[in-house]
């Protein structure tokens, strides 16, 4: 069988993924350096664990905006009930329940009660940051196993690969396959490409919908777990505003805001790029308000450019078919 | 103005056609002020094309089109408007949440100085519907209003525009009795101003009550103009349907089975009221009717996509749970539905992807699909059904109709059913590729399947079905077995049918 690359968003991604690699390494003098590498991953592994489950969503045509604070209650969680005496293994799991149980939340007001998941989740998004506020105030709880700081911060050996990413590097196969290759990936891109016909395919909306909310919530909890132990803190502000990183790096990655379009190596290219070009302006010592300038553009771009190559590519296909 | 009996509007000869397709071969069509002219024709025998020439959305290849003395200019919707012509949409477009004033005069507000002069514009929406005998309430909001007081806004907006000829597409369609008799004075109100009035409907009873002229259409062109006094509705159904049945649907003769489907006393109050029949395997039946009359609903409700109020379905002498498409296609049932681009396709999707959405158990391993099955079977159904694509994963966005049609039957017999419900299964595709679905649907009641197939063309009712269930209004009004079936009688039945029955 013969590979045939066809010129799509998320192929065209590896290749600006590969350009700015390049260029990072030509113009600084140590982007490629184990360390950085090394800290370019570590600093995307909770965006990436995140837009796991939101690609999902965005295929589906839903979003997930809360995904930040699930992790920042999910962590107050942890060191809420580490500090009171919990055994560490349990204090993780009870990370991830929280998470789970909020993404449950989110799916179940979205389907079941019928409210725009932009709402229901911008009300979550507060709601869930305001109870980890309540559960921890402004108290800071960095007393963990140093096990559990070590994992979140070293290298594997006297590589440059940070503990965490064999983890991750497993979930991302494990949710790739998902959405590409199993029935269930099928009914989420058919959701998002038409609810109607889904209907009339046999799809159960519904609980397809509250299936994905909830294993977001899920990854967001190991999110917050992965972040907790990275920075040593357990704290009602922590990710904040990392949802709207998570988006862009779907968005990035080629899944179509519209729904019903994306693919996870699309995603992961995305994630990467946005870290590599913020690392990359980080070395050059250009400062925060013009990185966030590029990210913006960078992120306007993506959005764009989708469109315009898939209404190329559809004119040429529908050309050669009336032929 | 114009006096009552002027010559507003001629046609003559006017043609149209797209592409290969004729729609238009020669049509004629007088219209004079202060008189209502029905249009009447099976579907497809050009008469929303007539309208929509008028309308300014289509231009004339042939022929010429002249508006008193003057000729028609066409091609553009706002010359139809400054030229007095309007049309009235069988679904009114209003601004709902702009009151009745704002709606009639939007675009156009009268001025006072820079500022919008709402008390004018009141008053005036106000005249214009005591005018048209239908006292609304020029402030209140648009929300609310039944499609038939919506219409009488869409009117009067038409009125405020100095419209001297109103086209009406199918407006009774969605209304009901009361509402009728609402809009039936609108348009005697109308006359009584000497605009002339063009309406398509398909129910002839009002068409009879109503009009002073009927225009027949049948397959592209006039068939007869006739003051209402001049014909009945004998000669006009005649007139529609015109054609000898040819030998365009050879039926096969299939061996009929046991009971497969049974319906009993299936109720949904807002589209269908007690409708029992049953479905034998190797069986082909119709429901025929008019498009609204809660044929599709049927389908619906039958395969879960809608609930139902009571009554019940029953496969192979089982309950079916209501409600669930799940549990429908347990049964081995499958709904082809009425809109293929919205409900029967991801459109976006390749071919493949959408023939294998049903079939997963066919291309799965334990866990994960096979690539390698899913060419194979998308493979199988393209020489079953000759459907024409560059590529498997070429999106069926990309495809014609008629291959797009064949796709989501591919889908659907892929899944190899006991009962196929079809609802319009050729609408919109040519004639050879209508034939080969025929054909199917055949093969499909060959292999012991039962069939129900909804449609609107009688030709493929007539050549098809084994039985023929006429709904009307939401009942079932007649069925006839094929021996006994004839256009008439269907038409008949179909237009005027008792609910009795």
């Amino acid at each position: 069988m013969k590979l045939k690359l066809r010129f799509t968003w998320d192929t065209s991604i590896l290749l600006i993924l590969a350009v700015v690699w390049v260029a990072a390494s030509l113009t600084t003098d140590n982007f490629l350096s184990s360390i950085n590498v090394s800290q370019i991953f570590s600093n995307t592994s909770e965006i990436t664990i995140m837009a796991f489950g939101v690609i999902f969503l965005i295929i589906l045509g839903e979003i997930d905006l809360s995904v930040a604070s699930i992790l920042a209650l999910g962590s107050s969680m942890l060191g809420w009930s580490y500090a009171h005496g919990a055994p560490i293994w349990l204090a993780i799991i009870i990370c991830m329940a929280v998470g789970t149980l909020c993404g449950f939340i989110n799916g179940f007001l979205v389907t079941k009660v019928g409210l725009g998941s932009l709402a229901v989740t911008i009300g979550t998004l507060a709601l869930y940051r305001g109870i980890a506020n309540g559960i921890l105030g402004t108290n800071t709880i960095n007393e963990f196993p140093e096990f559990w700081t070590g994992w979140g911060f070293d290298t594997i050996g006297t590589s440059f690969i940070p503990q965490s990413l064999p983890i991750i590097i497993l979930f991302g196969i494990g949710f790739a396959l998902l959405l590409h290759n199993t029935p269930f990936g099928r009914r989420t891109l058919a959701i998002g490409q038409s609810p109607e016909a889904a209907r009339f395919a046999g799809i159960n909306v519904v609980r397809h919908k509250i299936i994905v909310f909830t294993f977001t919530g899920f990854m967001s909890g190991v999110a917050g777990v992965i972040y907790t132990f990275r920075f040593s803190t357990a704290q009602a502000d922590n990710g904040i505003g990392l949802e709207l990183l998570v988006i862009s790096a779907c968005l990035l990655g080629g899944v179509s805001i519209f729904g019903g379009i994306g693919t996870m190596w699309g995603v992961i290219a995305g994630v990467l790029l946005a870290g590599s070009v913020e690392s990359w302006l980080t070395l050059r010592e250009i400062n925060a308000q013009w990185r966030t300038i590029v990210t913006g553009i960078l992120l306007l771009i993506s959005v764009a450019a989708p469109v315009l190559i898939n209404k190329a590519k559809a004119a040429k296909v529908r050309a050669e078919n009336k032929s | 103005m114009a006096q009552k009996g002027d010559l507003l509007l001629q046609m003559k000869g006017v043609q149209k056609r797209f592409g290969g397709a004729i729609a238009l071969r020669g049509t004629d069509l007088s219209i004079r002020a202060g008189e209502i002219h029905a249009l009447l024709g099976e579907n497809g025998a050009g008469k929303s094309t007539m309208l929509k020439i008028l309308a300014g959305v289509h231009v004339n290849d042939g022929g010429t089109i002249s508006l008193g003395d003057k000729p028609f200019i066409t091609g553009s919707p706002e010359a139809a408007i400054a030229q007095g012509i309007a049309v009235i949409y069988q679904e009114p477009s209003l601004f709902l949440d702009l009151t009745l004033a704002e709606n009639v005069f939007i675009g156009r507000q009268p001025m006072k100085g820079v500022a919008i002069d709402w008390a004018q514009a009141q008053v005036e929406a106000a005249r214009l519907f005591a005018e048209l005998g239908v006292p609304l309430d020029p402030k209140r909001q648009a929300r609310g209003l039944s499609i038939a007081d919506q219409q009488v806004v869409e009117i009067a907006k038409a009125l405020s525009m100095n419209a001297n000829i109103i086209l009406m597409d199918e407006p009774t369609a969605a209304l009901s009795a009361s509402e009728v008799e609402r809009l039936m004075t609108v348009m005697k109100s109308l006359k009584a101003a000497n605009k002339a009035v063009i309406f398509v409907s398909h129910r002839l009873d009002e068409v009879f009550v109503i009009s002073d002229y009927i225009t027949v259409m049948r397959d592209g062109a006039t068939v007869s103009e006739n003051p209402v006094t001049g014909t009945d509705l004998q000669k006009v159904i005649k007139e529609m349907v015109g054609r000898e049945l040819t030998e365009l649907f050879p039926k096969t003769e299939n061996k009929i089975g046991g009971v497969a489907l049974e319906i009993k006393d299936l109720t949904n109050p807002a589209y269908f009221r007690n409708i029992s029949f049953t479905v034998r395997h190797g069986e082909i039946v119709a429901l025929a009717g008019l498009v609204g009359s809660g044929r599709s609903e049927v389908a619906r409700a039958i395969f879960g996509i809608d609930k139902y109020t009571t009554g019940s379905v029953k496969v192979n002498g089982k309950d079916l749970a209501k409600g669930s498409p799940v549990a429908a296609m347990a049964e081995k049932i499958a709904l082809v539905p009425e809109d293929r681009r919205q409900q029967g396709l991801f459109m976006i999707a390749g071919v493949n992807r959408n023939i294998s959405m049903e079939s997963f158990d066919r291309i799965k391993g334990k866990i994960f699909l096979n690539f390698k099955k899913e060419r194979a079977l998308t493979e199988i159904w393209r020489e079953k059904l000759s459907i024409k694509y560059e590529s498997q994963s070429n999106p069926v966005e990309s495809l014609s109709g008629g291959n797009q049609q064949k796709t989501v039957l591919a889908k659907w017999l892929a899944t190899d059913p006991d009962i196929l419900i079809v609802d319009e299964p050729t609408r919109g595709i040519d004639v050879g590729t209508k034939a080969e679905v025929h054909k199917l649907i055949n093969a499909a009641a060959g292999e012991g399947k039962a069939v129900l197939m909804i449609s609107s063309e009688l030709p493929e009712v007539l050549g098809m079905a084994d039985r023929i269930i006429v709904m009307r209004e939401g009942h079932k009004v007649a069925e006839l077995s094929r021996s006994e079936a004839t256009q008439e009688k269907v038409i008949a039945a179909a237009t005027t049918g008792s609910k009795g029955a």
